[in-house]
Order: structure tokens, then C-alpha cells, then sequence
């Protein structure tokens, strides 16, 4: 099979099957990259991993756009990222275009009005895990009390949150380092 | 024009999400139930659990989601959806001309140290954004947010169980 074709289906695959996101794709990219396609080994998908996950944006998009590009530059890139986002992107068109006419109608409405606390509980609870490994001490705990009061009671972006962040680490750096 | 501004909105959201999907929420959120108020904040709850049974990351599925709603065709979803990815295009293509050199940079490095303890805060707004009247109506809002948050931590329950079961409990209660 075209190697195009492959690196397209390969990643609708893996699109099309991980529920929930993130982190959940990792073992399903994995089996299908390294073990079944051999396109890299264990060690080069370690580095693919770790620095798509420190660029920003969405981590099966980096991590499909640097193979892509690693198999066949930038065409690679290109077929591999459009892989990866096409099936949800059919299937959230598909239920946007339902939603939108049926949420008003009493049974979806019903069943929403429970889903929603729920979904709170599902973002509150990755708070807990992440505050251990963000290796937060008693200076660097107040970082996310400063954004948190920032964003709810000020409206600031985070984006500007984000750059002060990095510059704080920068300065840090800069002024420990040797 | 409308078509413009959801390309740079797209845009700044795929530029600085850092930390994945949940960081991302409150990014999305802020840019537009807040900003620019395209949908309210019990739409946009819908949509994060919407993300969360079907496959996909919640990045893509906001701008595809958004981008129909806000211009009601096919064509704000793939701008949108475009628009969130082409940051990552940009940035992966140069990282992976500069890979050696940046995989042992202590400069990046220490910048990202100093975006951990903010992608903690803004996981944190994002929950408290979405308590709002709409989305909390009564005491039972209550009950099913303790309810799925012990379910999660202690009983260790996927997210799709969490949303199919908490469904069914607002079908019987509301």
C-alpha cells in the first residue's frame, strides 16, 4: 500500500478509536507506529512523545505531524495530521448539526441537566494528580492561586498567564543556573 | 468576517494550550463563552461531554463543534478546525529541523518549568467557570458533581461511565 495511504489510515485508526483524548491515545499510537508499522523504534517514539508534548497545541496533531514529517516531510505531515482529525471532526459535525435541533426537545434536555455536573466532577478530579506532578512547594503553589484569581475574578487571559509563566521560569533559570 | 475572526481565535487557542485537554477548556472558554460569546457556558459543558464519549481530543472537537454553530455550515468547522491545528504545523515542522538542538535545550526547558504550576490554575478556572446557575440548577447538581468526583477519584470509573450513568440519573431526576 502507498505509504500516504498508510500514514492516513493508520492515524484515522487511531483517531477514530481513542475516547477521551489525550493521554488515553499513547499506548493504541504506539502499538500501531512503532510495533505494528516499525516506521520508528521504542527510542526514537520516546523523543517524538516527549517533545510533542512540550510544544503547544493538541497532542495527537503534533505527534501525527512530526512521524508524517519523519516518514515523508512535509506531504507526510500534511496526510497524517488530516488522518488523525478527520474522524472527529465527521462525527462532531454530525451531532453539532443534531444537537443544535434536538437540545431544546425535553428528554435531551433532561439528560444534560445531569451530564453537566458530572463534567465539572471529570475536570475537578486531574487537578489532584496534577498538582503531585507539577512538583508544586510552598512558592510555586501560589502560581496557580494567582491564576485562578486572574482568570475568574478578572477575566485575564490565560494566554498572558502562559507568557508570565514562561518567563518566570526563564528568570528563575537564569539567575540560579551554575 | 466572522470567518476571520474564528481563525485567530482558533489560532491563539492551538498556540498556547500547553498541558493537553483540560488546560485547554479554560483556554476555549475564555476565548469564547467569555470574549467573544459565541455560545454560553452550558453549551459549551455539553460540548466538553460530548468530547469526552466520542473519540477524538477536545481541541478538535470545540473548533469543529464552534465553528458549525457559530457560522451554521461545514465551512466554519473546517476553518476552525484548520485554524486550531496550523500552530502545532508550524511549530512541530521547525522543531523537527532543529530536533537535536532542541531536545537538549535548558532555555525551553526552564520556560515550560515555569507553565506546569499555570496549567494547574488553569485547570482549576476552568472547573470554576463552569459552576454557573446553568449548569448547577438545584441540590441534585450537587449531588451528581459529589457523586461522579468520588466515582472518578476513589472508583477509578472511565469518564464514559461517569457521563452514560450521570444521563440516565438526570432523565429520572429532572
Amino acid at each position: 500500500m502507498n505509504i500516504y495511504l498508510q500514514l492516513f489510515s493508520s492515524f484515522a485508526k487511531i483517531g477514530a478509536f481513542t475516547i477521551g483524548g489525550g493521554y488515553a491515545m499513547i499506548p493504541l499510537i504506539q502499538r500501531e507506529v512503532v510495533e505494528r508499522k516499525k516506521w520508528l523504534d521504542k527510542e526514537e517514539f520516546l523523543d517524538v512523545l516527549a517533545i510533542s508534548q512540550s510544544a503547544p497545541g493538541i497532542l495527537i496533531i503534533n505527534i501525527s505531524i512530526f512521524i508524517g514529517e519523519k516518514m515523508r516531510g512535509v506531504k507526510g505531515s500534511i496526510v497524517s495530521a488530516l488522518g488523525s482529525a478527520l474522524p472527529s471532526f465527521i462525527m462532531i459535525l454530525v451531532i453539532a448539526y443534531f444537537f443544535e435541533n434536538y437540545k431544546d426537545n425535553e428528554i435531551v434536555a433532561r439528560i444534560f441537566q445531569g451530564i453537566r455536573p458530572a463534567v465539572v466532577a471529570l475536570i475537578a478530579v486531574p487537578l489532584i494528580t496534577l498538582s503531585k506532578s507539577a512538583n508544586l512547594n510552598i512558592y510555586t503553589s501560589f502560581i496557580p492561586i494567582i491564576t485562578v484569581l486572574l482568570i475568574v475574578l478578572l477575566g485575564i487571559s490565560p494566554i498572558w498567564i502562559i507568557l508570565s509563566g514562561a518567563l518566570l521560569g526563564l528568570f528563575h533559570f537564569y539567575f540560579t543556573r551554575r | 468576517m466572522i470567518y476571520l475572526n474564528l481563525f485567530i481565535t482558533f489560532f491563539k487557542i492551538g498556540l498556547f494550550t500547553f498541558g493537553g485537554g483540560y488546560a485547554m477548556i479554560s483556554l476555549i472558554q475564555t476565548e469564547i463563552v467569555v470574549n467573544k460569546q459565541w455560545i454560553d457556558a452550558a453549551t459549551f459543558t455539553d460540548i466538553v461531554a460530548i468530547s469526552q464519549m466520542t473519540p477524538g481530543p477536545i481541541g478538535i472537537n470545540s473548533a469543529t463543534y464552534v465553528g458549525y454553530t457559530v457560522t451554521g455550515n461545514v465551512w466554519g468547522s473546517a476553518l476552525a478546525t484548520f485554524a486550531v491545528c496550523l500552530p502545532s504545523f508550524i511549530i512541530i515542522l521547525l522543531i523537527a529541523l532543529l530536533y537535536k538542538q532542541f531536545k537538549q535545550n535548558r532555555w525551553f526547558n526552564a520556560a515550560l518549568k515555569g507553565i506546569k504550576p499555570v496549567v494547574v490554575g488553569l485547570i482549576a478556572s476552568a472547573a470554576i467557570l463552569l459552576v454557573t446557575p446553568d449548569n448547577f440548577v438545584d441540590w441534585k447538581s450537587w449531588a451528581l458533581f459529589g457523586g461522579a468526583f468520588v466515582a472518578t477519584w476513589w472508583g477509578k470509573k472511565s469518564p464514559i461511565t461517569i457521563i452514560i450513568v450521570a444521563g440516565l440519573l438526570g432523565l429520572l431526576l429532572y
